[in-house]
């Protein structure tokens, strides 16, 4: 089960070109939108939406230099995330585990049960 | 397309049947799952799971004996679940000889909307691997500059 919050952490970083503002930030560690939209396909409106969503989300942070605002990631919010991720592959890692128990137990108690059927016969 | 992904497997030492039947069966389900289910696997099926005070809706999706099970869960309890707005969590079950069962699973979700077809393709090439790896890459970036 996510969260509320982890379920809003996703769906900001599913998506790949709001990924690929984080990518370029990550890469050259402080850059205005101006600078990241030269680097991107799509336009300048669309990254300056991406860095609102990854702002308000606490992926990034920005920062005034003169008349540029600049922005950076903020590398503990990621490392939340990526550790989130790798909590949810180790829940399903342990819900597995209880599976194959459950199965195979099953699976001795039908074979013990057609031997003892066969011997009192 | 993507969203959350989160796969997994484990080589079970028992036929197929007994693993579909761990996986698919109330009261089994509560053993290694939520503590309480109220769950019929049947397609279209409302149910719900709940781990103490915790939990929610779910809604069965596929049930294909003795190798296919999904469901949908996480969405809001007022809203059928979408793409957009669950988990799916998909069971599939590949039998390696009489007494032993492949058990994979993905839960994937919170898929993004209205992706230009030139983003989706972008994201197929590059992006392989999932956006888990991605993530971890660029975690692990990060980590390195910081040192």
């Amino acid at each position: 089960m996510t969260t509320q919050t982890e379920d809003r952490m996703w769906s900001v970083i599913a998506d790949p070109s709001r990924r690929r503002v984080l990518d370029l930030l990550v890469t050259n560690g402080e850059a205005s939108a101006w600078s990241l939209a030269s680097h991107v396909t799509f336009s300048r409106q669309a990254v300056s939406k991406h860095l609102v969503v990854l702002e308000e989300a606490a992926f990034i942070k920005r920062r005034k230099q003169g008349r540029e605002v600049l922005y950076q990631v903020e590398p503990d919010r990621l490392h939340q995330a990526t550790r989130a991720m790798t909590e949810l592959a180790a829940v399903w890692d342990r819900r597995l585990d209880a599976i194959k128990r459950l199965a195979e137990a099953a699976h001795a108690e039908a074979k013990n049960q057609a031997t003892i059927t066969r011997e009192s016969k | 397309m993507s969203g959350l992904k989160i796969e997994r497997e484990i080589l079970i030492e028992a036929p197929v049947d007994a693993v579909w039947r761990t996986i698919t069966e109330p009261e089994q389900i509560t053993l290694w799952f939520a503590d309480r289910v109220d769950l019929v696997a049947k397609p279209g099926a409302h149910g719900s799971m709940y781990f103490g005070d915790q939990g929610g809706p779910v809604v069965v999706e596929i049930v294909d004996p003795p190798t296919h099970f999904t469901f949908r869960w996480n969405h809001p309890a007022d809203e059928e679940p979408t793409a957009r707005n669950s988990m799916l969590v998909e069971f599939t079950l590949t039998p390696e000889g009489d007494e032993r069962t492949r058990l994979r699973v993905t839960e994937s979700g919170h898929e993004s909307r209205d992706w230009p077809d030139a983003e989706k393709q972008r994201y197929t090439e590059e992006h392989q691997g999932g956006w888990t790896s991605h993530l971890e890459r660029l975690a692990g970036v990060l980590a390195q500059r910081s040192r």
